[in-house]
């Protein structure tokens, strides 16, 4: 039977139906058209789908859509402020911290959560950070790279 | 399919007792989740218990803590007297997946998973934890050794859930570790994996000792014969040899795609004597 | 190196700049749509149904109840995708994969398929279908099929290649021979002669994007097809001819990939979408699950080489001989060819034969998957010159250098090369501080060279200047990793503009002329030859409206920086025409300024790579790790040089993958074990250590800029690095790939054994 589950998502109040055992990855991607939840594997190990809900990083194929009744739901469509990219992104650009791109929303959902609550990570607590997070195409040199750039931009910024 | 997410154990246990066919609590979600993906599972019913109060806090009392059973893995490592008194139990449940798995998986979902490999499993026998069932008969608590039974199989009757565990409380003379082995840095089930808890005299003497692997049969196994070899020692080489030895003579493990027998009892062997080691250090020893 | 190298242009503005690409702020935000991404009006849900078998004959697939399901739009079989168009295009064997006929070869290999109102419909459909099967015995590894006495997959293969042809079928599909000289001879005339078996497991390319398309089929014939690829021309030619439709009336876009490394070249689910949507007469979206990409989609080669190899005192490599076998899934391909091809592409050997064995298994088909086939040769090669070097006394990187081709040196696999960049990259290798930098317990220091041919082929590109100056460009290759900002990059250089002014986009199948797939590490070959091509064909129109414009002869108006400039005397005060000067003034003297370009890009020229790795192992347990590794490359010339970095650090991670952790495990049953990111493990971010680099570049000849691809040969190199920094650090020497901690662990033992 399905459900109507009413979340916060990127700020905005969202109501959607789903079915009970519709997760919600699927939720985001086919019934609100968040088409940056991207599936990888759709069991938690690429991390391809993550988004923050109720503030704390998950895989979003490892969550039920009805579980997210009266929660906030935060993914890559909302990280920017408007049109002005938030620094990761900016980041992950000027880097080339992407190729093919699939994993970046991932990647970009953990590296928020992680400066979020360490503003300076040494390069193995963020190797350790995203290892949640898989990439194929770049050998993670430049993502890691990408994260301790923007790191330093946002602590200055936050100065 | 339903899915319920019940405010009391009352009612969580009213659900699961009236329920017909296929019926799955979610705690975390982080192994139920995939086994629906895998069409291993089709639930008629899922009871999800984290809106329950009891299952999302850790309450610390001189006897010891009790750990809800919705409680994530990742709010563990921010209990600093839990850190404090139960480092390997800790260290074991945040061995589990990546950061998104910490924020959703938690012990007793890795403990009614009754996978031989989960991570916090040795280490909750080995602290010689509890669990905490509610069911159509009321509460009750067993050992956590006695939960799993084999393979995906737990102890656990028609209507029960598991609503929080229980740990002793520590003290400052003791100390527990949790080490597997597995092939690269994270996202790994343990190939194996080795718990000691262990207490120490004012001559740095063990005086009690609990050891425990994973994935080296059906369930978790307790290893008297290994706890047995380190009291009454200071780690010397003869205690942890003969330690190695009982945790190699424990072993039945399987030939599978993550590690041979052959691989798995000589592993066993090295993270056992490096666990026990670990603690001795956590409790004074060294 | 007394040949000439023309490469008219070498003062560069723009080549070599890093600017960001164009499709960045789409990937970061979300916007960027992959092939999942699409969503038609009406569109229904594709399923496929696999079987779970290894070998077996399909006796009745019995689609009624399924068909009865409320919800079910389509059912499709064998019966949907009939073989006559598919043998007229000597496509059988990839519409077989696509879908079985009277056997099914593998475990994951599509049986039917369906389309439904929605997931859950088409997921119970899938359960209704009745299959009935007759299991056959199979076999899943190489050398046990290659064995006379193996189930033999097709009654009717009979080895191709040998004489006399053989009568008796078995599966053995392929041998091809290569090489010169006389290997006896080079043997008899060695110090040392050493010989060995190699192997390595099956991996995956692992991309992280599984294959998605949706497919439209109108009642009218024709049709569209989106779908993550590597070629969409390829897509709709085998498409159009699988199913029965005239090229043009099948329109396909590439959505934006998420990843191939070859894995994205073969059709798989696409033909089954469109004859969902045919029979449906609806839009279907089929995706596979990461399961079935696994289980379902191509991996590589498990490979088994022989070889022998010898060297005099002194260091000269007499002779080098390697039987290569190759599985190539239930049909053949060319992948133990290419292995044998490679192998001792690096040196310049006297006496060299190599013989590639075709090898039928039941696995799925085997597909390109980055320099297919090269680094199981290379691993066996590498390591065993490391070894010929110990037993001789010799520096391992002297040994290689005392016999490496360069220009002028006939390769192995029978060509004479050009100016090389194998020479430099071990010169560079030796005099690298990673060389001489210490070591730590338990740790080894590793090298190992690699080699791919590179490819060009037929492109076609199409340059539009606008009215304000500005330029699009639009390219038939697949951008996998940042192509177009290169692209861009040569004709903002050609054009003499900004790189900013340049948009590069990839046309769909009806916008442009046929462009073969990105492979053989072409796309930014073989485009930006076109493209280069096309903006000086722009550049003639536009010299051409200056000279109109200035009434004076073409051969005065010269191109500088982005402008037309009158060079003779009469006309040089003149101000320079710009770009937006002549294209504003377009509908006046001309119309619309383009250039088009149609070719093929002869001339790929060949690529080597050396690499140096540290690995630590931890000896109780075998777990290895690699601490420090550098990549030394020649890109020819570096158009975007990040972006090099990154095809060079990308593609040694995919080696230390495989050499460490990634293989396919079958069971008994022949059933896959491990399909899944959780047990087949690609490296994670914490598995490794930041990848340096090194960009050589030596120009090659053939390009009006040099460049060479760089796409493929990183990933040669790894796993004979990593094996020699192993056997470096224990003395053991690995010969069977990955090195999994048990393998490792093994090894150790077994040395300690012997020295006991």
């Amino acid at each position: 039977m399905s459900m109507l589950i009413s979340s916060t998502i990127n700020g905005d109040t969202v109501d959607f139906i789903c079915e009970p055992d519709e997760t919600l990855m699927d939720a985001l991607r086919n019934r609100v058209g968040l088409k940056g939840v991207k599936e990888g594997c759709g069991t938690g190990d690429c991390g391809a789908c993550s988004v923050h809900l109720d503030g704390k990083l998950v895989c979003s194929c490892l969550v039920l859509g009805a579980e997210a009744e009266g929660r906030t739901v935060e993914t890559v469509e909302g990280m920017s402020d408007g049109a002005k990219l938030h620094p990761l992104q900016t980041k992950f650009i000027e880097h080339a911290a992407l190729q093919c791109g699939i994993c970046t929303p991932g990647f970009l959902m953990a590296a928020q959560t992680l400066l979020e609550n360490n503003p300076d990570p040494t390069e193995t607590e963020i190797r350790y950070a995203l290892a949640g997070n898989l990439c194929r195409c770049t050998g993670y040199d430049k993502i890691v790279r990408a994260v301790q750039d923007a790191a330093a931009v946002m602590r200055k910024k936050s100065k | 399919m339903l899915y319920q997410s019940p405010h009391t154990a009352a009612e969580a246990v009213d659900l699961l007792k009236k329920s017909k066919g296929s019926v799955h609590v979610l705690a975390g979600g982080s192994d139920l989740l995939v086994r629906m993906k895998g069409g291993f599972i089709e639930p008629d019913l899922i009871v999800d218990i984290k809106r329950i109060p009891a299952t999302q806090q850790i309450k610390a009392s001189k006897s010891g803590f009790i750990i809800g059973a919705a409680v994530s893995c990742a709010e563990l490592a921010q209990n600093k007297a839990l850190v404090k008194a139960w480092p390997g139990v800790v260290e074991a449940a945040n061995l589990i997946g990546s950061d998104q798995i910490q924020s959703r998986c938690t012990m007793a979902g890795n403990l009614c998973n009754a996978s031989p490999a989960a991570d916090s499993v040795p280490a909750l026998i080995a602290a010689n934890a509890e669990a905490v069932i509610q069911g159509p008969k009321g509460k009750r608590v067993i050992p956590v050794a006695k939960v799993v039974t084999g393979p995906g199989k737990t102890s656990l009757k028609k209507g029960e859930f598991i609503e929080a565990l229980k740990l002793p409380s520590g003290s400052a003379k003791s100390g527990d570790a949790y080490l597997r082995f597995i092939p690269r840095t994270e996202m790994d089930i343990a190939v194996v994996s080795a718990a000691v808890n262990l207490s120490i005299d004012a001559k740095k003497v063990v005086t009690d000792a609990r050891v425990a692997l994973g994935a080296v049969a059906p369930t978790a196994l307790l290893v008297p014969a290994g706890a047995k070899a380190l009291i009454g020692s200071k780690l010397e080489e003869e205690a942890l040899e003969k330690l190695g030895a009982a945790c190699a003579k424990a072993c039945n493990p399987i030939d599978d795609k993550r590690g041979t027998i052959d691989f798995r009892v000589k592993v066993a062997k090295v993270l056992a004597t490096r666990a026990a080691k670990a603690a001795y250090a956590r409790a004074g020893g060294k | 190196m007394n040949k000439e190298v023309k490469i008219p242009k070498m003062d560069f503005k723009s080549v070599g700049t890093r600017p960001i690409r164009p499709d960045g702020v789409d990937k970061v935000t979300g916007r960027a749509r992959y092939g999942a991404d699409l969503d038609l009006p009406g569109q229904l849900v594709g399923r496929v149904l696999r079987s779970p078998h290894a070998h077996a004959s399909i006796k009745k697939i019995d689609t009624s109840k399924a068909e009865a399901l409320p919800g079910v739009k389509a059912i499709v079989t064998s019966k949907d995708l009939p073989d006559a168009p598919a043998k007229a295009a000597g496509l059988e064997a990839t519409l077989e994969n696509c879908m079985a006929r009277k056997k099914v070869f593998y475990d994951g290999h599509a049986v039917a398929a369906v389309a439904a109102i929605d997931a859950k419909t088409a997921k119970q459909a899938l359960k209704l279908i009745d299959v009935e099967y007759k299991i056959l015995k199979h076999v899943t590894d190489v050398d046990e099929a290659a064995d006379p006495k193996a189930p033999v997959l097709h009654k009717d293969c009979l080895t191709r290649g040998v004489k006399p042809k053989p009568v008796k079928a078995s599966n053995i599909a392929r041998v091809s021979e290569f090489g010169h000289g006389n290997v006896k001879k080079g043997f008899k005339a060695a110090d040392i002669v050493l010989e060995r078996n190699f192997r390595t497991e099956q991996a995956h390319q692992g991309y992280i994007e599984p294959h998605a398309c949706v497919a439209s089929m109108s009642p009218d014939g024709s049709g569209e097809l989106w779908v993550c690829t590597q070629g969409h021309f390829v897509f709709r030619q085998q498409c159009a001819q699988l199913l029965g439709l005239d090229e043009s009336k099948l329109r396909v876009t590439s959505s934006e990939i998420g990843g191939g490394f070859g894995g994205k070249t073969h059709l798989w689910l696409e033909p089954v979408a469109l004859a969902l949507s045919r029979k449906a007469n609806l839009p279907v979206k089929l995706v596979m699950t990461r399961e079935e990409v696994f289980r379902a989609s191509g991996p590589t080669s498990a490979a088994s080489i022989d070889i022998k190899m010898g060297v005099t005192r002194d260091g000269t490599i007499t002779a080098g001989e390697a039987t290569l076998r190759y599985s190539s899934g239930p049909w053949v391909g060319s992948w133990a060819m290419l292995g044998a091809m490679t192998s001792f592409a690096c040196y310049d050997l006297e006496n060299v034969k190599t013989v590639g064995k075709e090898i039928l298994v039941n696995r799925p088909k085997t597909t390109a998957y980055r320099a297919p086939s090269a680094p199981m040769a290379a691993f066996a090669v590498e390591s065993m010159i490391d070894e010929l070097a110990a037993q001789i006394g010799m520096d391992p990187v002297d040994l290689r250098l005392k016999n490496v081709a360069r220009e002028g040196t006939r390769a192995s696999y029978g060509p004479v090369y050009g100016p090389i960049g194998i020479e430099p990259s071990l010169e560079a290798a030796k005099i690298h501080p990673h060389m001489s930098a210490p070591l730590k317990e338990n740790q080894g220091r590793g090298m190992a060279c690699g080699f791919w041919f590179n490819f060009g082929g037929q492109a076609c590109t199409d340059l539009n200047i606008n009215a304000d100056g500005s330029v699009s460009l639009t390219v038939g290759t697949i951008d996998v990793g940042g192509a177009r900002a290169s692209l861009s990059l040569v004709v903002a250089e050609e054009l003499g503009i900004e790189y900013e002014k340049v948009k590069t986009v990839i046309g769909d199948s009806a916008t442009l002329g046929y462009n073969e797939m990105t492979d053989g590490s072409r796309g930014t070959f073989a485009s930006s030859m076109s493209a280069i091509m096309s903006a000086r064909k722009a550049i003639d129109v536009m010299k051409q409206r200056a000279a109109d414009t200035w009434d004076v002869p073409v051969s005065e108006v010269e191109w500088v920086d982005g402008h037309a400039v009158a060079k003779g005397r009469k006309k040089s005060n003149r101000p320079p025409l710009s770009i937006a000067d002549i294209a504003s003034v377009a509908e006046k003297n001309g119309g619309p300024i383009a250039g088009h370009t149609e070719m093929v890009a002869d001339g790929a020229g060949v690529s080597f790579a050396t690499h140096i790795c540290d690995v630590e192992v931890d000896p109780e347990t075998g777990q290895t790790r690699v601490v420090r590794y550098t990549v030394i490359q020649d890109a020819g010339k570096a158009v975007h040089p990040t972006y090099v970095e990154g095809q060079f650090q990308g593609g040694a991670a995919q080696g230390i993958g495989w050499a460490l952790n990634e293989e396919y495990v079958y069971g008994d049953d022949g059933r896959l074990q491990n399909a899944g990111f959780l047990d087949y493990r690609i490296p994670v971010c914490s598995d490794l250590p930041m990848i340096d680099t090194q960009i050589l570049e030596i120009p090659n000849p053939n390009h009006p800029y040099g460049i060479r691809g760089v796409g493929e040969t990183s990933i040669v190199p790894p796993l004979a690095a990593i094996g020699n920094a192993v056997s470096n650090a224990f003395g053991v020497r690995m010969t069977h790939v990955p090195m999994s901690p048990p393998r490792i662990l093994d090894a150790l033992e077994k040395a300690e054994l012997e020295t006991a």
